[in-house]
Order: structure tokens, then C-alpha cells, then sequence
């Protein structure tokens, strides 16, 4: 079966297709980068399994204890088993990294399509708001809106959600640009195929590999946001762990109890760095230009 | 070049419009009167209803609108309503804090970038390649504001050489302003200094890549003069631009260094009037952030085209 598929495609087609993935598996980043986060994925997923301690429990006898053999990562304020909170910490960073990234390209990317394949005054007034949205600095625009929804980690998903839209409706304009007048799309114009279903199954797979690396950095931006959020008091609320707020925690008791400011930041940059690295290595492994 | 930058100017004027619609919009969606904010502890129906004529609360949106730009035109942002005090007033006073802040951050990250970028694309594939490398994506991963705490905890808490925040006013005491501005600008600084350090040594490996590069070594030149006089000089011009972007967003951004550190600049100003609910404050410093990322977007593409003199035409 995929012999006879191989010989009708073209040899540039067929060349292309298995080695997209190959390449994405030969970069060290892609493997490394990919490697931290399903590592965070699993930790997130099994936290109640590898967390020794309750999260949210406190221990009135073990108050500000430094790392030792029954607290790996120390206690803080509360007594609370610091290791077990960064544990469960991954679950608010990972789920408002992926559900904003959501909502941003559930948004942005068919704003970015319409943009781009209609043109004309649509066209105009999408990139116009964009451009608007994007001279707002992306964090500012994430505490205004924050705030004004209310400090919630659903809201912080919303707010982080909204201010990186933008970038995915100029990121799908442009590439929709550079396909739209191809002759496969004007083939299809032709023969009457609906717009719609030109934009989906014509454009949008041409669009993908850049939409893919750019949810992935985007991830990473999302990740720091929450952190960030979490940290000025609009994300997460307390007890729940959040490293952003356990960052703001740990900030006055820096002289007295050094280890609680040291390990969520570990994991932020530790999860951070694994999405950066993946879309490093995506954009090295799906560049075309890039032989 | 004059009709270059007329153009350019003629896309961004439009869009700080925008910006000030939705700023001003966001504001309007707002539940509760702002009247009764402005009136504050005062529940004196007629100072109510004085304070709606006065700010043009009861007039239609567009003529509030009209009123409210006018007023930014001319340099007049409102009132706060927690500091009781012009809100250009305080934009003015605490600026140009913001300014010293990322114009120091952007020195340290080009002093670090650069050179860093350089060696790494000329050593591709080196130890030194990986190491900077490892260091440009170690500075896009970490918070701004663990970094803080981290070197307060190290040079002002452990080794006390340094304050751990606040701030002096640099006429009122130079090396006090320095001390008290050295940590929150490196803060940024590295980060900055990553992304420098990522766009010059990826532009730079593309310039290499060049045909006049391996021209340029055919006839026979010195690397060095290869280096300097063909790679140097077209792999920076990215940089350029890029760094004077990345200048708007460090005057808009350092939201949480400013809030670690107790500096009192723009950053600080938004997350005061967040909290405070003030929102004029918010909208005003939304709306100067985006005006200064624009003019920084239109600098960089100025000097973009003088730099790169194809595009001059």
C-alpha cells in the first residue's frame, strides 16, 4: 500500500514527507525540548501519585525547614512540602500555557485566514486592529485585562489568551499571502469549489508548519505569563499551587528561607526553556528554506 | 527617505488611534459609574451630578471620546483618582526612570549580545557555539522577576553590596541612582542581551552564507577583512533594527523588574492602577507604551533604510 502511494506522488513530495519527521527526531533541541515537557506533561498528569505530601496541607511543625531527606525541596511558610507544591505547580502552568494558546490560535488563525484570502476592506480592518493590539506591550495587555476580569486562573488563561492572538492572525495572513495565488487555489476557484472549503483544505495545511512553531514558542511566552500573573496576585489563587505565587510567597522570606524562592523558579525555567528549544528545533526541522 | 518616512508615518498615526479607541473603550465596558469613583467618599447627589457635566459624563460616547483625545493632545491625560494628581504629571516624573532603565539594560545586552553572537556564528558548531547558545535560550527562559530575587538574595542579601530596591533620582545623587539601578537593569539586560545575542549570531550565519562572502574569500582576502568589511557590516543590520524594537518593548515592559525592585517607573505606574482600580492611569500609560513602540517601530525602520541602502530607492 505505501509503495504504491510513494510512486504517485512526486519525488519531491515523496522526499519531503518522511524526512519532515526525521528531521524533527534527528534535532537535539526538538528531542531535548520535547523531552522536558512530556516530562512536566506526566508530572502534571501523576502529581497525586509522585507528590509525597499534600500540597495544601499544612504542618505547624515543620514551618520554613530547609531541604532535608524528609522534604527534598525544604518547607515553606506553612510547612508546606515545597517539592510537592512545585509537583502540583505544573498543573496550573501547563494548563493555562495550553488552554491560552488555544483560544489564541481558535481566534487569531481563522481572523488570520479571512484577512488574508478575502482581502479588500475585511482585510484592512483585521490588520489594523492587530497592529493596534500589537503596539500594546503583551504583558501590560495581559494584567489590564486580568484585572478587569477578575484574578482567576480561568481568567489568566482568557487574559494571556487574548493578548497572544494577535501574533497568530498576522503570523496566518502572511503565510495565506504567499499561497493565495497559487495556481492549485486559482484551480479550485475554477472548478467552483466553496471558499470555505478552499480556505480549509487548500490554504490552511500550507499554513501549518509556522502556526505549529509558533503555538510552541507561544507556549513558552504563556508559561512565563502565568508565572507572572500568579506572581503580581491575577492568576492562581491561594491555597492551589502556582509558581508565580509561591515566587511572590517566598519573596519575604528571601533572607530567612532562600530554598522557597529557588525551586519554582528552577521549574519555570526548566518548563520554559523545554518549549523553547521545541520550537527551535520545529522551526530548524519544518524550514523549508533549510537545507 | 523624507517621503519613506511620511509613509511609515502614515500607518502609525492611524493605528495609535486605534490603540486610543479601544484604551478608551476598554475603560466604557467598565461596570459602575465613574462619576461615583471620581466622587470617591463623597455621596452628595449635586457633587455627582457636577462631576458628570465636568468630565462630559453625560454626553455621548463619541463627544467623551473627542473631549478625552483632545485633552491627550495637549498633553492633559485626567486625573488619578488614587494620587489625586495630573496624570501627565506623573507620566513625566516617572519616564523618564523607565528610560534610563532600558537604555542601561540595552547597553549591557549589546556590550554581552554582540560580541557573543559574533564568535558563536563564526565558531559554528564549537563549544563556544554551544555555550552561547545554551546562554540566549537559559535568557528567554528565565522570569524577569526570579532573576531579581535571585541577585538580590546574592549581592544584596548575602554579600550587601548593593541595595535591594528603591531608587534615587539621578541629579539628587549619581552613584546612589547607579546603586540602586545596576541590578534592575541587568535584570533586563540579560534577557535583552539573549535576544541580541540569538538574532546576530542567525543573521550573521546567513550573511556567511552569502555568494559574496565566498567571492570575497576567493579573491583571496584576509578573514579578518571579510569579517569586518562584508559580513559585519550586512549581518548587523538586523540587529540595528531589531534591538531598536526591542528598546520600545523594554520602555513599555519592565512591568515586574520595576515591581521587585520598588522602581518607581512606568511599569510600577500600570500595576499601581491596576490594583487601585485607576483606570485612567492604566489607559494612559497603555496608550503612551504603544506610542513610544511605534515610534520605535518607525526609527528602526528609518534606520533600516539608511543602513541597507538597496532599499533606499
Amino acid at each position: 500500500m505505501s509503495t504504491t502511494k510513494a510512486t504517485l506522488m512526486s519525488p519531491a513530495a515523496a522526499g519531503s514527507r518522511p524526512s519532515t519527521l526525521r528531521r524533527c527526531l534527528n534535532h537535539p533541541g526538538t528531542i531535548i525540548g520535547g523531552g522536558i515537557v512530556i516530562f512536566f506533561v506526566l508530572v502534571a498528569i501523576f502529581a497525586p501519585l509522585i507528590a509525597p505530601y499534600e500540597p495544601n496541607t499544612s504542618n505547624w511543625l515543620a514551618i520554613r525547614q530547609a531541604p532535608s531527606a524528609l522534604h527534598w525541596f525544604g518547607t515553606d511558610d506553612l510547612g508546606r512540602d515545597i517539592l510537592s507544591r512545585v509537583i502540583f505547580g505544573a498543573r496550573a502552568s501547563l494548563l493555562v500555557g495550553l488552554v491560552s494558546v488555544a483560544i489564541a490560535i481558535a481566534v487569531g488563525v481563522p481572523l488570520g485566514l479571512i484577512a488574508g484570502y478575502v482581502g479588500g476592506f475585511t482585510d484592512m480592518a483585521i490588520s489594523r486592529c492587530t497592529d493596534a493590539l500589537l503596539a500594546c506591550p503583551f504583558l501590560v495587555l495581559a494584567i489590564a485585562f486580568a484585572a478587569f476580569l477578575g484574578a482567576s486562573l480561568q481568567n489568566a488563561m482568557i487574559a494571556i489568551g487574548i493578548s497572544a492572538m494577535p501574533i497568530f492572525v498576522r503570523l496566518t495572513r502572511g503565510q495565506v499571502l504567499a499561497v493565495r495565488n497559487e495556481d492549485y487555489i486559482a484551480a479550485a476557484r475554477l472548478l467552483g469549489v466553496p471558499n470555505v472549503k478552499i480556505m480549509l483544505a487548500y490554504v490552511m495545511p500550507n499554513v501549518l508548519a509556522p502556526i505549529v512553531v509558533q503555538a510552541t514558542i507561544t507556549m513558552a511566552t504563556a508559561v512565563l505569563a502565568e508565572a507572572s500573573l500568579a506572581f503580581l496576585g491575577l492568576g492562581q489563587r491561594p491555597p492551589a499551587p502556582s509558581w508565580g505565587t509561591m515566587l511572590d510567597v517566598a519573596r519575604q522570606f528571601l533572607t530567612q528561607a532562600s530554598w522557597m524562592a529557588i525551586w519554582p523558579g528552577f521549574a519555570i525555567i526548566t518548563l520554559v526553556m523545554g518549549f523553547n528549544l521545541l520550537g527551535d528545533g520545529l522551526n530548524d526541522a519544518l524550514d523549508p528554506r533549510d537545507d | 527617505m523624507f517621503l519613506y518616512v511620511l509613509r511609515r508615518l502614515a500607518i502609525a498615526i492611524p493605528t495609535l488611534l486605534l490603540v486610543s479607541v479601544m484604551v478608551f473603550g476598554l475603560l466604557k465596558f467598565l461596570p459602575g459609574d465613574p462619576a461615583l469613583a471620581l466622587a470617591g467618599e463623597e455621596r452628595d447627589p449635586a457633587v455627582i451630578e457636577f462631576l458628570r457635566q465636568k468630565y462630559s459624563l453625560d454626553q455621548p460616547l463619541y463627544i467623551q471620546y473627542g473631549k478625552w483625545l483632545g485633552g491627550i493632545v495637549q498633553g492633559d491625560f485626567g486625573t488619578s483618582i488614587r494620587t489625586r494628581l495630573p496624570i501627565g504629571d506623573m507620566i513625566a516624573e516617572k519616564l523618564p526612570v523607565t528610560i534610563q532603565l532600558s537604555v542601561m539594560a540595552m547597553l549591557i545586552a549589546l556590550v554581552i549580545g554582540l560580541p557573543a553572537g559574533i564568535v558563536a556564528a563564526l565558531r559554528r558548531g564549537t563549544a563556544t557555539d554551544y555555550g552561547v547558545t545554551i546562554f540566549g535560550l537559559l535568557g528567554l527562559s528565565v522570569p524577569s522577576f526570579w532573576l531579581g530575587i535571585m541577585l538580590i538574595l546574592f549581592f544584596a542579601v548575602r554579600l550587601g553590596w548593593l541595595p535591594s530596591g528603591g531608587y534615587v533620582n539621578f541629579l539628587q545623587s549619581p552613584i546612589d541612582n547607579l546603586e540602586y539601578t545596576l541590578l534592575p537593569s541587568l535584570v533586563l539586560g540579560t534577557a535583552a542581551a539573549a535576544i541580541v545575542m540569538r538574532h546576530t549570531r542567525s543573521s550573521m550565519l546567513l550573511v556567511l552564507k552569502q555568494d559574496y562572502v565566498r567571492t570575497a574569500r576567493a579573491k583571496g582576502l584576509k578573514e579578518r577583512i571579510v569579517v569586518i568589511r562584508h559580513v559585519l557590516r550586512n549581518g548587523l543590520v538586523p540587529v540595528v533594527t531589531m534591538s531598536t524594537l526591542h528598546l520600545g518593548e523594554l520602555l513599555s515592559g519592565a512591568v515586574l523588574t520595576e515591581q521587585v525592585f520598588g522602581i518607581p517607573g512606568f511599569g510600577k505606574m500600570v500595576v499601581d492602577g491596576v490594583f487601585s482600580r485607576d483606570y485612567a492611569v492604566v489607559q494612559a500609560v497603555v496608550l503612551c507604551s504603544a506610542a513610544m513602540f511605534l515610534l520605535m517601530n518607525l526609527i528602526a525602520d528609518i534606520a533600516y533604510v539608511i543602513l541597507s541602502p538597496r532599499l533606499r530607492g
